[in-house]
């Protein structure tokens, strides 16, 4: 096979008009060396030109949008039987490439932005939440149905997977849940410090932290930290599960996904979450003391007397609503799972969504619940 | 209606997802003791079908009998009764992947019966034995090949003796070697343990070569039924096209579009 010699065009001014001279293959592998030697060249539509084709080796539809560039499309059109190398099949090829450049395909979904599309996003963004809430609502009937079933029965209570989630979820998140409460509990004690200085009010800091502590930040931090760390994975596991069809072999085995999957971990998060709770007013107390003690000379004696006198009425309110989130965040984490599809795609999208759904909706209950408790007096 | 040698009876089944129809109005019977195969292009819906068998799907209309049940009018606890006599193997074996081999396979016993835990040792060995993986059973199912996987999934199926299995796709993606001893596998323990096989697959040699009766479903309708011969010989088109798998025929090759040269030519349509 000989090299292919890229395609060449020559220029020759004659009596009647401009002649060209093609030679070569004019494809697409030359296409950059062709467009270069098209470009140096400019025809005005008015001059008559005269083609030549006979030294052209191939032309394929790169080659052939060139020279119609070149000619024009009307000259295109126009061309007459006699150029010499214009074989019928390269005079079709020419005209449909002429065609195809008088009709560009607009790309009619682009570029197309009407306020009228806010609207419908707006309205079928709130289509997918209302169903979202449905199905959330079914999955946590079947899930409290499939639990009273089991209640009755000692014999279906599974405590070992039990044991084994609170485990994972309570036990090993102990240290991370403490590091991070303590921080915040020392950057609140700065915080506090650094306004109530002026106010000559700095022991007060001690009652900020407390309160806080006990009533929202405790509880929040930790629910938080546990929708990243354990929505998502539930919703992993669920998630890997169903890709690989164990759901269906449990289901066809006659066992019940809920019954052994969703209520242990749900109910071991709702024995950790409190727990992990209590670590984190701890240790945010802590940490806060540390701050007090340091920087505004509060004695630790001082600042436990100080705690001391806050009523315990402001830890069970942070602690009640412990169960409540973690009731949610199992929910969604589970929920997610059974939701996602075959791809590992979806199972990272699907975990993704249920820890951001979750720490949305424990924020909003928290601030629904903050409303609730201080309208009531606790 | 036909008498009590079926242990499955399908009729005037009709399945729709969403504004698709999966099956119109389709007539099954799958007879006791026996194999049947279902077979059909992909996106038939053949692994849908065993759904509805098992009832993980609800029909639009028809009726499903399973050993004398209508499986739609079961109650929840009624269900999973049934369910246990149903094993299911499916297409990578779903093995239970936070479990060893032996676990696997001991899980529905545990599940659903009180055995001593040495009665059930030794039922886990006899189903190990039986599809040849005794040795395998501390194995995790990361450890195993997609055949083995097949097999142990094979034993737990039939942990609780069922009185049927549905095989989806059993011999998809395995080399000659194990796609032959699932082949033998199925046989066997089909006549051995006297089960009813549903056997769903598009590996027609060696589908058909244990299958005493089989189905081709497509466009949601059944296109032939009859045993392996009767097909082999079908006057039906549709039968020939899939029992030797020309690349045209009913099942057309190119997907509906418009004219090949109209499509490169004519971005608006219209010719000069």
């Amino acid at each position: 096979m000989t090299a292919s010699a890229p395609g060449q065009v020559r220029q020759e001014a004659g009596p009647e008009g401009v002649a060209l001279l093609l030679t070569g293959d004019w494809t697409l592998l030359h296409y950059t060396a062709l467009s270069r030697s098209v470009g140096k060249l400019t025809l005005d539509n008015a001059t008559p030109v005269r083609l030549d084709l006979q030294g052209v080796g191939e032309m394929d539809s790169a080659g052939a949008t060139l020279l119609v560039r070149l000619l024009g499309t009307e000259r295109t059109q126009a061309l007459p039987e006699s150029v010499p190398g214009l074989t019928p099949e390269r005079r079709e090829l020419l005209l449909t490439v002429c065609n195809a450049l008088l009709h560009p395909v607009l790309d009619t979904r682009q570029n197309r932005y009407v306020f009228g599309d806010v609207t419908a996003r707006i309205g079928r963004a709130s289509l997918i939440i209302g169903r979202d809430l449905v199905t959330l609502l079914d999955f946590m009937g079947r899930t409290l149905l499939t639990f009273l079933r089991v209640l009755p029965r000692p014999r279906r209570w599974r405590l070992t997977p039990l044991v084994s989630h609170i485990e994972q979820i309570g036990f090993n998140a102990v240290p991370i849940v403490a590091l991070l409460t303590f921080l915040v509990g020392a950057v609140v004690a700065l915080l506090g410090a650094t306004v109530l200085v002026d106010l000559g009010l700095t022991i007060y800091t001690v009652d900020l932290v407390t309160y806080s502590f006990m009533r929202e930040f405790g509880v929040l931090l930790t629910a938080i930290m546990l929708a990243g760390r354990t929505a998502s994975a539930f919703t992993a596991q669920i998630g890997s599960m169903k890709a690989n069809e164990e759901l269906d072999a449990l289901r066809v085995q006659g066992l019940d996904p809920i019954e052994l999957l969703v209520l242990p971990r749900i109910l071991a998060l709702m024995v950790s979450l409190p727990l992990l709770t209590f670590i984190a007013v701890l240790s945010g107390v802590a940490g806060g003391g540390l701050v007090s003690h340091l920087s505004l000379d509060i004695s630790v004696s001082r600042y436990l007397e100080i705690v001391n006198a806050v009523p315990l009425q402001h830890f069970w309110v942070g602690l009640s609503k412990a169960p409540l989130f973690a009731f949610i965040i199992g929910l969604i984490g589970c929920l997610e799972g059974f939701k996602s599809g075959a791809s590992a795609e979806s199972v990272g999208l699907h975990t993704t969504s249920s820890v951001v759904q979750s720490i949305f909706i424990v924020i909003l209950l928290d601030a629904v619940a903050a409303l609730y408790f201080m309208e009531a007096g606790w | 209606m036909a008498g009590d040698d079926n242990l499955v009876e399908i009729r005037n089944l009709t399945f729709r997802h969403g504004a698709h129809t999966i099956f119109d109005n389709i007539d099954i019977d799958i007879r006791r003791g026996s194999i049947t195969a279902i077979m059909g292009p992909s996106g038939t819906g053949k692994t849908t079908l065993l759904r509805l068998i098992g009832r993980q799907l609800q029909p639009a209309s028809g009726t499903i009998l399973v050993d004398g049940e209508n499986v739609n009018r079961l109650g929840r606890s009624a269900l999973f009764e049934l369910r246990k006599r149903m094993g299911m193997l499916f297409q990578n074996g779903a093995l239970l992947t936070d479990m060893n081999v032996y676990d696997n396979v001991a899980f529905p016993l545990r599940e659903h019966t009180r055995l001593p835990e040495r009665l059930i040792r030794t039922l886990v060995l006899m189903k190990l034995e039986a599809v040849g993986l005794r040795g395998a059973r501390a194995l995790m199912p990361a450890e195993l090949s997609g055949g083995m996987a097949r097999r142990v999934a094979l034993a737990r199926a039939i942990a609780l003796d069922p009185m049927m299995i549905m095989y989806d796709e059993p011999f998809t993606g395995q080399d000659p070697i194990s796609m032959g001893v699932l082949v033998r596998l199925i046989k066997d323990l089909n006549d051995a343990l006297g089960l009813t096989s549903v056997i769903v697959s598009h590996d027609i040699a060696e589908t058909s070569e244990i299958a005493d009766d089989i189905y081709l479903l497509s466009g949601g309708k059944v296109v032939a039924h009859g045993s392996r011969e009767d097909l082999r010989n079908s006057e039906s088109e549709w039968a020939r096209q899939f029992m030797h798998g020309l690349p045209d025929g009913p099942v057309p090759f190119h997907y509906p579009a418009a004219g090949y040269a109209d499509d490169l030519v004519n971005h608006n349509g219209t010719r000069d």
